[in-house]
């Protein structure tokens, strides 16, 4: 139990400070940087929690795809933050009103929060005992039986989307050199060699 | 094991069209032809297995996938559309070189969406169908990739749409926040027995339908059509006001009778202000437009608008009337579209309206089935597209709406003034420059086809009232 919460509080408070990093640090890329160690420590939580499939979606896709696109963006980019900054005492005011508006209402909401009793016994799915399954399963069993139908449907989607990338993007460029192995495989000797006799001290 | 037989419609679509991107990548661009036909025989092969399918209300998928007679209706008009849709874009796409195979291969795709929206019987079936289809129109509207203002319709068609898509599931999770499921079959147990719904339903079910209505582009959810409309490529916008207004149409039929059926009261105050605003908008707003594309689009919302007065009535007759008005619509479109894509000179598309001055003279035919289509709009007897307009205000007269019914009669005479005004330049104005000929195989075949349509509709019109009137019980059965 006391190894539990030592790692708890270590992870809850490396992803603090990291959080703290990415909106301070003066370096962009630092920022990013601090970003995925924040994934990591976020994705250490939910394996305490015994979620294990979510910490391992969080780093193969955040830390994996999501964060590595940052990092390019910011390094191919040439954005310069100190001058985003510049103003910032000047919108500080008006920004920070909107900032407390939005943490009152976000009060408002977490303290009139109501969780209906019966919430447990009305859930379609509930968790099942992680001695028996891991939720790994568990989730491999609702969405490959009763949502397949959606799953294969999100799966044409994205196909879509892959199709409607290359055709409105590629582009078959002139003149640049391929190798064609085909082509290569298929040369003859008489197409490219030609021999000529040559007489003895006189050019061809 | 799950019963897959009611889904073969929709796999034949997803593995055709899969098949179909493995035929393009191996045989390159210059095989765009022979996928374009085979999307046609892979359209009409699912529209097929739709059609034999029993017409009876089958659930799958834990009641997230349902068929019956609507759905059926529904998906053979929107299979006509989108093989329509492909058999235009052949030789334009040709001309203007942007002969790809994808196009058709996106078409197809566009239609599995479709399918998808038709037959959804949960929210989130209603969201994934819907973005299926709006993906591929988004790619589609931007497909002349060079063309300036073909980007700038496809991106704006994106940002708008993502607005849309925004609406409709801040209120589906309202919805379901507030009823505690997302399957139509539990929402609608849910609205029957409680004590008058709360407050937060009824907000949820206003987003959800906003945002449903910006799809089907009802005033005053319309702003992205006319931009649209004008700026993507000529045949896709033809597939834009034929196929994805019918199947949005029929899925706001089903949210509305189905989960929200019980509400009424509630919604037909919203789809009766729907109904005028896009009904006197777009009689109006078209009169000035000098493009034919523009006033194309404009009269599509006024369409739009008339078609929502039989969904305004909220009863079995409104929903046949809707049906028959959106397969007149379908015929009525696809014939104007020909039009429009056979006004080339010097082999270029041209566009203005002043273009069809003394059309009668240079190309008598094209004119002929013009004229005929812009009287069938304007709803002149016996064309087709007056039966279309008495179904809907008879259905309006009969549950007591006779103001939309009265303000939908005078919109449609105002209408008349820009449809007649059309056939007025091609008639009575001196001819301009004559335009290119020959028009094309398919452009002429359908627009003959069309156009036979719209003139003969009541010799025989027993085959599309029937299929409407089963496909509107089929609603009201459950």
């Amino acid at each position: 139990m006391i190894v539990q919460g030592l790692a708890f509080y270590m992870f809850a408070a490396i992803a603090v400070a990291s959080a703290v990093m990415v909106i301070s640090a003066r370096n962009p890329v630092h920022s990013v940087l601090f970003l995925i160690l924040a994934f990591f420590n976020a994705a250490g939580l939910f394996v305490l929690m015994g979620a294990e499939f979510i910490a391992m979606i969080l780093v193969v896709v955040y830390v994996g795809a999501v964060a590595v696109l940052f990092l390019f963006v910011v390094m191919m980019l040439d954005i310069s933050f100190s001058e985003l900054r510049h103003g910032f005492l000047q919108y500080l005011p008006m920004g920070g009103l909107i900032g407390v508006v939005l943490l009152a209402e976000l009060l408002t909401i977490v303290v009139g929060w109501l969780i209906s009793p019966q919430v447990g016994e009305v859930r379609a799915h509930p968790t099942p005992p992680i001695d028996q399954l891991t939720n790994t399963h568990a989730i491999g069993r609702i969405l490959y039986t009763d949502y397949i139908y959606l799953f294969q449907a999100a799966g044409m989607v994205l196909l879509v989307a892959m199709v409607g990338a290359i055709v409105l993007t590629l582009r078959s460029r002139e003149g640049v050199k391929k190798q064609r192995i085909a082509t290569q495989l298929a040369r003859r000797r008489e197409d490219s060699v030609e021999i000529k006799k040559v007489q003895p001290g006189s050019g061809i | 094991m799950i019963n897959l037989t009611p889904v073969i419609p929709e796999l034949v679509l997803a593995c055709g069209g899969m098949a179909l991107l493995m035929i393009g990548v191996f045989r390159g661009d210059g095989a765009m032809r022979s996928v374009a036909w085979i999307s046609v025989l892979v359209l009409v092969v699912a529209g097929i297995a739709s059609g034999t399918l029993s017409s009876d209300r089958q659930v799958v998928f834990g009641g997230q996938f349902v068929t019956d007679a609507f759905a059926q209706f529904a998906k053979w008009l929107v299979v006509i559309g989108a093989v329509f849709g492909i058999a235009m874009s052949l030789s334009y796409n040709e001309r203007h070189e942007v002969a790809r195979f994808e196009f058709p291969v996106l078409i197809v795709f566009a239609t599995l969406g479709m399918f998808m929206m038709i037959s959804a019987n949960d929210l989130i079936s209603l969201y994934v169908g819907l973005e299926l289809q709006s993906l591929s129109l988004y790619v589609l509207a931007a497909f002349r990739r060079d063309n300036l203002r073909s980007s700038e319709a496809g991106l704006k068609y994106f940002v708008l749409g993502a607005l849309s898509s925004g609406m409709l599931l801040y209120g589906a999770s309202l919805v379901y926040g507030f009823a505690g499921s997302t399957g139509f079959d539990a929402l609608a147990g849910v609205f029957k027995t409680g004590s008058g719904p709360s407050i937060g339903l009824i907000v949820g079910m206003v987003f959800v339908i906003a945002g449903l209505a910006f799809k089907i582009s009802a005033v005053p959810f319309h702003m992205w059509t006319p931009d649209v409309y004008e700026g993507a490529p000529t045949p896709v916008t033809a597939f834009f006001a034929l196929a994805p207004k019918i199947a949005a149409f029929a899925l706001f039929m089903r949210v509305l009778t189905g989960p929200f059926g019980p509400l009424v009261a509630e919604w037909q105050q919203i789809v009766w202000l729907l109904a005028i605003a896009s009904m006197i908008l777009g009689a109006l707003a078209a009169i000035w437009q000098s493009n034919i594309k523009r006033l194309l689009a404009y009269s599509s919302i006024g369409h739009v608008g008339y078609a929502l007065v039989g969904l305004a009535a909220g009863n079995e007759t409104g929903v046949r009337g809707v049906l028959i008005y959106l397969a007149i619509y379908l015929a009525m479109s696809a014939g104007a579209f020909c039009c429009v894509l056979a006004m080339r000179r010097g082999n270029r598309m041209v566009e203005g309206i002043d273009d069809l001055a003394g059309l009668s003279r240079t190309q008598p035919m094209v004119a002929l089935a013009m004229a005929v289509l812009m009287f069938s709009m304007a709803g002149i007897p016996p064309l087709a597209g007056f039966f279309g307009k008495l179904y809907v205000f008879l259905a309006a007269v009969q549950a007591g709406l006779y103001a939309l019914a009265v303000i939908g009669v005078l919109a449609s005479v105002i209408g008349a003034y820009y449809y007649l005004r059309i056939i007025k330049i091609m008639y009575f104005d001196e001819p301009a420059e004559s335009m290119d000929r020959p028009v094309g195989r398919e452009i002429g075949a359908i627009m003959a086809a069309s156009t036979l349509f719209i003139v003969l509709f009541f010799v025989y019109p027993s085959p599309i009232l029937n299929g409407a009137q089963t496909a509107a019980a089929a609603l009201f059965a459950g």
